[in-house]
């Protein structure tokens, strides 16, 4: 009797029903959507003045409107800026500064991030007698400033003989990313099930079995996240470009520093721009092809349990 | 019998906090023993112990006659089941099986052939191209058996393997767990926080509290003959019913006075003579109760019920007895309103007496 009258309903339902109806501009929207608007166009507005700078001549910048669309548009600055640019010694622009820059990035991240990563994973999983110590002195030395350290380094560069050269670079930048490195894999490989370990040693699987054939595969994310906060800060750095290589051997920033403060004749700012994004271009690429992978790293290292 | 795993005066402690003191433990050949205890008990601390996981701080542990202390877990002769199941997850199941055979270099022909007969032992044939995250949690908890079962190994050794599945699988592959153990016949140490896992599986049950065995003996033995009240209490659902007094003597027949309540002890299996005046605590199962039903050379005991709790088969009641609360089990078909007066008759034979200091059997 009873569960004949909850199937069928005999008095029409009144007031509220189904779906709560959301309107599209209530307070709320504004305000997300308001401040999300006014972060973009800050971010957004110096590189439309740069890209619209770099593609016009310079009798049309001299008119001075600088938000005004190039009339008539020219690639001549951007070629100018990778062939031609002169820096004061020579002039065959950013090209050289690109190259030894990849000749930098390239081994920088790749040493970097393998010792890093075995350091990360022995620190997690292998506790040794004193590797808590040592880890904390690791990430003590992740806050000490580079100044400090910049003209101890030269002395032990020009001891070892290869002060100045790129595989002096590549040595200083391998070790200064080793703090940072270190923290962010030991943290990942911490928050990977301690079983797996365990299971994969009854297994009969030693140290660098472990590490190739069961942390390896399962860490993509965090040696995405590791990669691009190398490839950026390398690719970035000015002061060790400048300290610790010979003018043959500038990093493209350096370089480019170099190109827009040269002072023989007219300021050429479609020139400058234009290098200014040739020379950003590298990790803007990385981010956005990157960019999702990134993201995930970062959410499993913090959050995963 | 031969003795497959022994552990010998084994010491563990974490800088200046001890886990497990002087313990001894003999297994028997192809014997199931369930290590149970609540968590902190160090029941995984002395499997991962026995695995080789964790270095002692003092004693040894021998496996199959050989000294074993210090040896790496792959040497060891073990395979070992996790509570997460601890499938390596970009493998395939079937990689996973043979991931230590691969290690130790077993040729392909005896990898597939260990892998086929382990995978039809547990029915997961089918599964065998899958990765882990494609499999449900009995599954991935079968592979992870599979993968001890692969290696041929003496002891199998398994860390709470039920714990993360939901209570209808878990009784599913319990029966499975042990018609693995009765067709290998293998040596195998399970350890548990679940009683009922531990009365359905073991041999023998080694019951532990604070890194120290409290007693180690067949399921029977432990449900019906605890040690002392801490075995009584965590073994049994719903738990003993104790009961504080005091002996006395009454024309040379020794009763336990609770309240003003006396129970006679002439049926009960003491251990020694039991002088009166000995403050004691009475142990007695709910099913050893018997409720308007007499027992032969039994007395009556007033008691009030005050709620019933009908489980289908049984039927529970608490009662008001002696100014106390306690449950009884009786059969379901029975019913009694709260209020009812009834006479319960209790079965001394059953019972346990712990002193109220040590809290040992007498």
């Amino acid at each position: 009797m009873s569960d004949i009258a909850i199937n069928k309903p005999v008095v029409a339902m009144s007031g509220p029903k189904g779906r709560k109806p959301k309107p599209l501009l209530s307070p709320r929207n504004i305000m997300i959507y308001g401040t999300l608007f006014v972060a973009a166009a800050y971010y957004l507005l110096p590189l439309y003045v740069m890209v619209v700078t770099s593609l016009k001549g310079m009798p049309e910048i001299r008119l001075g409107n600088i938000f005004s669309p190039p009339v008539e548009i020219t690639f001549e600055p951007w070629v100018k800026a990778w062939a031609t640019a002169c820096t004061g010694l020579n002039c065959d622009g950013l090209s050289r500064g690109f190259w030894n820059s990849v000749r930098i990035t390239i081994p920088s991240v790749i040493v970097s991030i393998a010792i890093a990563s075995v350091n990360g994973y022995a620190l997690a999983n292998w506790r040794f007698k004193g590797s808590e110590l040592f880890f904390s002195i690791l990430v003590v030395g992740a806050f000490i400033p580079y100044q400090v350290m910049i003209y101890p380094i030269v002395i032990v560069l020009r001891e070892m003989g290869i002060y100045g050269t790129l595989t002096g670079l590549i040595l200083v930048h391998s070790i200064f990313g080793m703090p940072i490195l270190t923290l962010l894999f030991r943290n990942y490989f911490a928050s990977l099930p301690e079983e797996l370990f365990k299971a994969a040693r009854i297994d009969g699987a030693g140290f660098w079995a472990i590490y190739f054939r069961i942390m390896l595969p399962m860490s993509l994310p965090i040696f995405v996240v590791a990669m691009i906060l190398q490839v950026t800060g390398i690719w970035n750095d000015f002061l060790f470009g400048v300290v610790f290589t010979r003018p043959e051997y500038y990093p493209m920033t350096v370089q480019l520093n170099n190109i827009v403060n040269s002072v023989q004749g007219v300021k050429e700012y479609n020139v400058n721009m234009a290098a200014t994004i040739l020379t950003g271009a590298v990790p803007l690429i990385v981010y956005f092809v990157s960019g999702r992978l990134f993201v995930r790293g970062i959410a499993a290292g913090a959050v995963k349990g | 019998m031969n003795s497959s795993v022994s552990i010998k005066d084994l010491s563990l402690n974490f800088g200046a906090v001890s886990v497990l003191e002087h313990l001894d433990l003999e297994i028997r050949d192809g014997e199931f023993l369930v290590l149970l205890g609540s968590s902190g008990c160090g029941k995984s601390t002395l499997l991962n112990c026995i695995a080789g996981l964790l270095d002692i701080s003092d004693g040894q542990i021998f496996i199959k006659g050989k000294n074993v202390t210090w040896e790496e877990p792959k040497d060891r002769g073990i395979g070992m089941v996790f509570q997460s199941y601890a499938l390596y997850p970009q493998m395939t199941v079937e990689k996973n099986l043979s991931f230590g055979l691969k290690v130790a270099k077993v040729p392909q022909a005896e990898i597939d052939k260990r892998v086929a007969r382990a995978a039809e032992i547990l029915q997961i044939q089918a599964l065998l191209k899958r990765k882990p995250s494609e499999l449900s949690g009995g599954q991935r908890q079968r592979v992870a058996i599979g993968r001890a079962l692969v290696r041929d190994v003496d002891v199998f050794l398994f860390d709470e393997p039920l714990s993360n599945l939901d209570a209808k699988l878990r009784s599913e592959l319990r029966v499975e767990i042990k018609r693995l153990h009765q067709s290998l016949k293998n040596t195998m140490i399970y350890v548990t926080h679940d009683q009922i896992e531990a009365l359905t599986l073991a041999d023998r049950i080694a019951v532990m509290k604070s890194g120290v065995i409290q007693q180690l003996a067949d399921p029977m033995t432990i449900y019906n003959f605890p040690e002392n009240r801490f075995v009584a209490g965590f073994i049994g659902s719903p738990s003993m019913n104790f009961f504080s007094g005091e002996i006395v003597d009454r024309e040379g027949h020794k009763f336990v006075r609770v309240n003003g309540v006396d129970f006679g002890l002439d049926a009960y299996p003491a251990r020694s003579p039991i002088e009166a005046g000995r403050k004691v605590t009475l142990g007695v199962r709910p099913e050893h109760v018997k409720v308007d039903e007499s027992l032969p050379g039994g007395e009556f005991h007033d008691a009030v019920v005050d709620i019933e709790e009908p489980m289908g088969a049984d039927n529970l009641l608490w009662l008001k007895l002696a100014g106390q609360t306690m449950s009884v089990r009786i059969a379901g078909s029975r019913r009694y309103t709260p209020g009812t007066p009834v006479k319960l008759s209790f079965d001394m034979s059953m019972a346990s007496v712990f002193d109220a200091a040590t809290e040992n059997r007498l």
